[in-house]
């Protein structure tokens, strides 16, 4: 027991080491793009003041907060849409796709029907966000099974051709055709399509990526699907060997991925955006690969990283606005985590830290993002 | 027999002629002692085998010989002098080699350019391999060892690469080389192929240590034996002095009964039912051509033959791992020729498969998880989908007890384990089930004495509880304890049958060869 304790603190450390070291890299490039004013104390004072502008544009006020949890939704729910490919040996690039689709097709469903209540129309919307998703990957999971495909290949392909039928779709037949709309978009959607608030300013699309995230670690480590799952992520040969089908189960697991950032797309249309507009949605899917590698593909770190992530994004606003440092110092600090995470040598070197797996275990220290954190959940 | 150092009052024992010693080496891991006290050495031109169960820190003492890992205390002498190696570098410029369990091979590059790696020869900053493919050739040539420089090393075999592994070492000028297991992986008869090489090295003068497991070989090849239990050396013989018994009692350090001990087998009904089946490997050359086999309950069936002469095939093929070109397979009435992996399972077929790291195991999983691989589907295992913790700990815990799996943890992680342990699980899943059929494939590979007694134990005691047992191994003397009757495969068919009781083993390697035996099954039709 105490040994599953250990490795799941040393399952957080690499992670926090990289957040940090990056926080300190970033902290000298925001020092460098800063006004040269002499002195090493003006320096510091400006790092120090750019994170306070950074903390409290993510969490200085309520509304900062809210900001800050909206954006954590789609986070969430696409990292786990990455994990549950990961978990399954596929890597899912296609998120960003996927949740166009499901984008595109909940709102569709949204503002076509009219006549349903509530209860009936809202989960009808984000059905078809997770079935339009599910067939997005899906279908990136059939190639694989039945011609080899590598999905990696086939994901970001789809990527494209979601991207460009999004396009086609809302500039063509799904476009508002009100005379004062001027961008690709569809009409409003119903206000039965509609996420309530929980309060003010926050759509009860909450509650639901909490719901989904528990129900993901529930199927992934307590049932006989998960088992199957994860079997087939870390050694398929075994999986075969213990009578599982193991291209039917990889199928699935793109179909489950899919369906996951499919109904992050009919969350932001049916609780932010009300419609799906072109490019609206843009650039979570890529993100959660990162949230998800970050999180180690465990559920409790795929939600920490999806805070980490979208304070990261809220607070630049305010951060540049103080200090003038563009908002792309962002971009750079999640490159930076990534770029340790990814080689994690640079961060055991930096801090000391022991080789990651015994050489007891060449499997685990072979597929080390989706294996080596098996006990850590 | 002598043991080991044979110190009297405090003097050093004698080191007369070492190239290479190690004198009172001590290694600590945490609490477990690797090494306590060691006293080892190689003389030139000598073959020293190294036995020792798994864990009793053989490798740990070759590691702080080749300068791998630093000793916590104690000195290494080379030519009577001592030496602070630093690294593997360091010992490689003293002469000392080795060749490593897991090869340090790049797969894509040739053979020169492998044993070109840390060393490159270059003309001008530009790599120049002619030489050294031509040293190559000539130092294969002295030492008797055939390799093509130009070949790429994922083409070889494995005991081909092995080779390339001792031609680097010989190439860097090792007077001593050390191999760690180095017939683990290797078929009897490439086996065979490397004690000739050996064999010749110390003819040159160069000093030789080996660990092994396989007492035969080590009878065979050995000028000494060193025994380590426990971390210590347990003692030191000369193999005119020793049987396998006594090495093995010295090893585990009780008495060991290395004749397995059984009844005379009381064969039942048939069980499994091979009928003319045709199997393709994975290049789609056909593989199993037209084999027939019935095994009855009650009995073992041993099938021997050199390595790739479609044995891997048939035993995927009745276990469900690979499709079948044509034939059938029945387990008693049942027809499986086209039955999933999984009704295979619920029908009672049982496999201890061939590469047990590949398919036996989820080396990142539990014990008590690897315990329930394939029946975790099942009751108690699971209900409505939802997996039983507690059915599965409850079940680990008892077969962790009764099949002597150490260190006797469900939650450990199967990749922790020891090769022997690691079979233990399998053999325990399989087991501890309600088996019809067994199918074994190398059960005993690299794997140590101890288990492989507990093993061949558990085969029969299946045997004996109404299973028919096929066993499939490349060690013949696996094969003539444990079977009773052994059939011999050759280029895909069956060529002869014979009686395990009554049979040597030249008759066998002979029909292993395609001569012809005493029984002719015929092979189609
Ligand atoms: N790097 C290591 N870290 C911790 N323990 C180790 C390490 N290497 C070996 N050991 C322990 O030292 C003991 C001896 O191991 P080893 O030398 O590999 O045995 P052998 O080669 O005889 O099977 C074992 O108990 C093993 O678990
Ligand atoms: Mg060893």
């Amino acid at each position: 027991m105490t040994q599953a304790v250990r490795a799941r603190l040393i399952g957080g450390l690499i992670p926090s080491l990289a957040i940090v070291t990056a926080l300190l890299i970033g902290g000298v490039i925001i020092w460098a793009s800063g006004p040269r004013i002499d002195g090493p104390w003006f320096g510091i004072w400006f790092v120090v003041e750019a994170y306070q502008a950074l903390i409290e544009g993510a969490f200085g006020s309520r509304a900062a907060t809210i900001d800050t949890v909206l954006r954590m939704v789609p986070y969430v729910f696409t990292g786990l849409a990455v994990m549950v490919g990961f978990r399954g040996g596929m890597f899912n690039i296609g998120a960003e796709g996927q949740l166009a689709v499901g984008a595109l097709a909940s709102a569709w469903v949204g503002f076509t029907v009219t006549s349903l209540p509530l209860v009936i129309h809202l989960p009808l919307v984000l059905l078809t966000g997770c079935l339009a998703g599910a067939i997005w990957g899906g279908i990136a999971g059939l190639l694989k099974a039945r011609t080899g495909a590598h999905e990696v290949i086939t994901t970001i392909m789809l990527n494209y051709v979601g991207g460009q039928l999004a396009a086609y779709l809302l500039n063509g037949v799904l476009r508002d055709r009100s005379p004062l709309n001027v961008i690709a978009q569809t009409p409003k959607v119903a206000e039965t399509a509609r996420l309530p608030d929980l309060v003010p300013g926050l759509h009860s699309g909450v509650i639901l990526v909490i719901g989904v995230a528990v129900l993901v670690w529930f199927v992934l480590w307590k049932t006989t699907t998960g088992f199957e799952l994860r079997m087939v992520g870390i050694n398929p040969d075994a999986a075969s060997y213990a009578g599982v089908n193991v291209v039917r189960r990889m199928t699935w697991a793109m179909g489950v991925s899919g369906m996951l950032a499919g109904l992050a797309g009919a969350v932001q249309v049916a609780g932010v955006n009300y419609r799906s507009t072109l490019g609206f949605n843009v650039g979570y899917g890529f993100d959660s690969i990162a949230i998800a590698l970050l999180g180690r593909n465990t559920v409790s770190g795929v939600v920490l990283s999806s805070i980490l992530f979208a304070a990261l994004r809220t607070g630049a606003t305010k951060l540049q606005f103080r200090t003038q440092i563009s908002t792309d110092i962002i971009s750079v600090i999640q490159a930076l985590v990534l770029l340790m995470i990814a080689a994690d040598q640079i961060i055991r070197w930096i801090y000391r830290i022991g080789p990651a797996q015994t050489e007891a275990d060449p499997v685990a220290a072979s597929t080390a993002p989706v294996a080596d954190s098996e006990s850590g959940r | 027999m002598t043991v080991g150092g044979g110190s009297v009052l405090g003097i050093p024992p004698s080191s007369e002629g070492y190239v290479l010693e190690a004198r009172g080496l001590t290694k600590r891991y945490g609490s477990v002692i690797a090494n306590k006290e060691v006293q080892f050495g190689v003389r030139r031109g000598e073959i020293v085998a190294l036995l020792g169960e798994n864990g009793a820190g053989k490798t740990t003492l070759m590691n702080m010989l080749f300068g791998m890992t630093a000793p916590d205390a104690g000195s290494v002498l080379i030519d009577g002098g001592p030496v602070r190696l630093q690294s593997p570098r360091d010992a490689l410029a003293l002469g000392i080699g080795m060749v490593h369990q897991h090869f340090m091979l790049v797969p894509p590059f040739t053979v020169a350019e492998n044993i070109a790696l840390g060393v490159e020869p270059s003309r001008r900053g530009i790599l120049d391999l002619s030489d050294l493919e031509a040293q190559i050739t000539a130092l294969g040539r002295r030492f008797g060892i055939d390799i093509d420089p130009r070949a790429l090393v994922k083409d070889l075999s494995v005991g081909q690469q092995q080779r390339v592994e001792i031609i680097k070492a010989l190439y860097r000028g090792a007077r001593v080389l050390i191999l760690d297991e180095p017939t683990a992986v290797l078929t009897p008869q490439e086996a065979d192929d490397l004690f000739k090489v050996l064999r010749g090295l110390a003819h040159e003068g160069t000093g030789i240590v080996f660990i092994s497991h396989k007492l035969r070989e080590v009878l065979d090849v050995a000028h000494r034996i060193v025994v380590m239990r426990r971390g210590a050396v347990a003692g030191e013989v000369l193999p005119r002095d020793a049987t396998p018994e006594s090495l093995a009692s010295l090893m585990v350090g009780r008495d060991v009964l290395l004749r397995v001990e059984k009844a005379p087998s009381v064969p039942g009904n048939p069980v499994i039912v091979v009928r003319e089946l045709v199997v393709n490997d994975d290049r789609r050359v056909r593989a199993v051509d037209g084999v027939s086999l019935s095994v009855r309950t009650g009995e073992i069936v041993g099938v021997a033959g050199v390595q790739g002469n479609g044995q891997t095939e048939l035993v995927e093929a009745i276990t469900g791992l690979r499709a079948t070109q044509s034939g059938s397979l029945h387990l008693g009435e049942r027809d499986l020729t086209r039955a999933t992996v999984r009704e295979r399972t619920d029908a009672g077929l049982a496999h201890i498969p061939e590469d047990r790291q590949r398919h036996g195991l989820v080396l990142p999983f539990t014990v008590a998880q690897n315990m329930i691989l394939n029946r975790y589907y099942r009751l108690p295992f699971s209900r409505w989908m939802v997996m039983q913790a507690k059915a599965m700990r409850d079940q680990a815990r008892d077969l962790v007890g009764r099949f002597d799996v150490r260190p006797a943890n469900p939650e450990a992680r199967v990749g922790s384990l020891s090769g022997g342990n690691k079979q233990k699980v399998i053999i325990a899943r399989e087991l501890s089930r309600d088996v019809r059929a067994l199918v074994a494939s190398q059960p005993t590979r690299g794997v140590d004495v101890g288990s492989v007694v507990f093993i061949h134990g558990a085969l029969i005691a299946a045997r004996d509880a109404g299973a028919a047992v096929l066993l499939v191994s490349a060690e013949l003397d696996e094969l003539l304890a444990v079977s009773d009757r052994i059939l011999v495969m050759f280029r895909g068919r069956i060529v002869g049958e014979v009686e395990a009781a009554t049979a040597t083993r030249e008759e066998i390697g002979l029909l292993m060869a395609g001569g012809v035996g005493r029984v002719i099954v015929p092979a189609t039709n």
